[in-house]
């Protein structure tokens, strides 16, 4: 599942939803993998200001991955002077597009409780006593 | 024959879950080609766009716009796997009355053959509203179901009918079997018949839901055996 993901996801409890604990939802024991993917510089472009962008951070430093910067970068710093995909936009599409977890834990923060991830693929399905 | 409310959820993991689990691999080779309505909405989105695909099965629309990012989820464990190889998108295990999503954060969701296997009137409209929480506001969620009204079909349903139906799904033992690659009855050499459960909306009560479920509705229509609406969230 790639980090971009995460960004897009919560605790499945009604009662967690609405707290701000809930997201973004922390890894643990997580392995990550490296998938290859197409760039596609203007989809970065766009879909940036649509993110949470405290919550990408958070991340990025609870998996030891090198800091963001600290704002969500501005649409200029993205394309180099004649045009091209800039280091930085390049270097996104590899944190949020191809960095993925392969397995582990992803833990709510309001609940605590963890869903597992396995090959790749989250599981979200709560146990009967939680819903 | 509809179910009692409160048996729903365990009337539908064996009806619904159950089935779909077992015939996944089956299901996933017979479904590839994008209904145009829904292959439309999809396009339509702008560049940049985050959405959901709730109840993706094998993800057949997560490849239809290559400039939008789907988060596809359903029940079926198996069907994700089939799913998650849609690249760039991601696919999640989560149910459609416990969704793993913030509210108000999506620019659209589309949910395919998904709430006419909830059991009772109340959880398909519960579903409708938990889609349409997901949604900012006026973002737009396509919905399908399957319709009452389908003369044209050999199923044989029509206007008057039976909502409730158990429909059956058919794996060809034998030969036809054996030559499909990744089916995961190979190795059986009989026919085998799982029955799905189906509600099957007549004119109209797609709409009503939507209306219950604190929606309003943009668009809607018939298409080959199917309603479909266009919904959107009324404002707090």
């Amino acid at each position: 599942m790639k980090l971009l993901t995460l960004n897009f996801l919560t605790c499945a409890r009604k009662t967690c939803k609405s707290t701000a604990a809930a997201f973004p939802l922390h890894p643990k024991d997580a392995e990550l993998e490296q998938i290859e993917i197409d760039m596609n510089p203007l989809f970065v472009k766009n879909m940036l200001p649509r993110l949470e962008w405290e919550a990408m951070k958070t991340l990025t430093q609870e998996l030891g991955l090198p800091a963001l910067p600290a704002e969500t970068p501005a649409p200029e710093e993205l394309t180099t002077e004649d045009g091209e995909a800039s280091q930085v936009l390049k270097d996104l599409h590899v944190l949020l597009m191809e960095t993925s977890v392969a397995s582990g834990k992803l833990v709510c923060g309001n609940c605590g409780h963890e869903y597992a991830v396995k090959e790749g693929i989250a599981n979200f399905l709560l146990p009967s006593h939680m819903v | 024959m509809s179910p009692l409310a409160k048996e729903g959820e365990a009337y539908e993991q064996e009806h619904v879950h159950a089935v779909y689990e077992q015939i996944a691999s089956h299901f996933s080779s017979t479904r590839y080609k994008p209904w145009p309505i829904i292959e439309r909405f999809l396009r339509d989105r702008p560049n940049g766009a985050i959405g959901l695909d709730i109840g993706c099965g094998n993800g057949k629309y997560l490849s239809v716009n290559p400039n939008i990012y789907i988060v596809g989820s359903d029940r079926s464990t198996n069907l994700v796997g089939i799913a998650s190889k849609h690249q760039p998108h991601s696919v999640v295990v989560s149910d459609i009355l416990e969704l793993p999503h913030a509210d108000g954060i999506f620019d659209f969701a589309i949910t395919i053959a998904v709430v006419h296997h909830l059991s009772t009137t109340e959880r398909r409209v519960e579903a409708i509203r938990s889609v349409l929480a997901t949604l900012k506001a006026n973002a737009p969620a396509l919905i399908y179901v399957w319709a009452l009204e389908q003369d044209g079909s050999r199923r044989g349903w029509s206007e008057g009918g039976d909502q409730d139906v158990m429909v059956p799904w058919v794996m060809r033992g034998s030969k036809k079997a054996a030559r499909q690659q990744d089916c995961v009855a190979t190795t059986q050499t009989e026919d085998k018949v799982f029955h799905r459960y189906y509600h099957l909306y007549r004119r109209g009560e797609l709409e009503e839901e939507i209306l219950a479920a604190g929606g309003y509705v943009l668009d809607a229509g018939y298409e080959k055996d199917n309603w479909w609406a266009i919904a959107a969230k009324q404002p707090d």
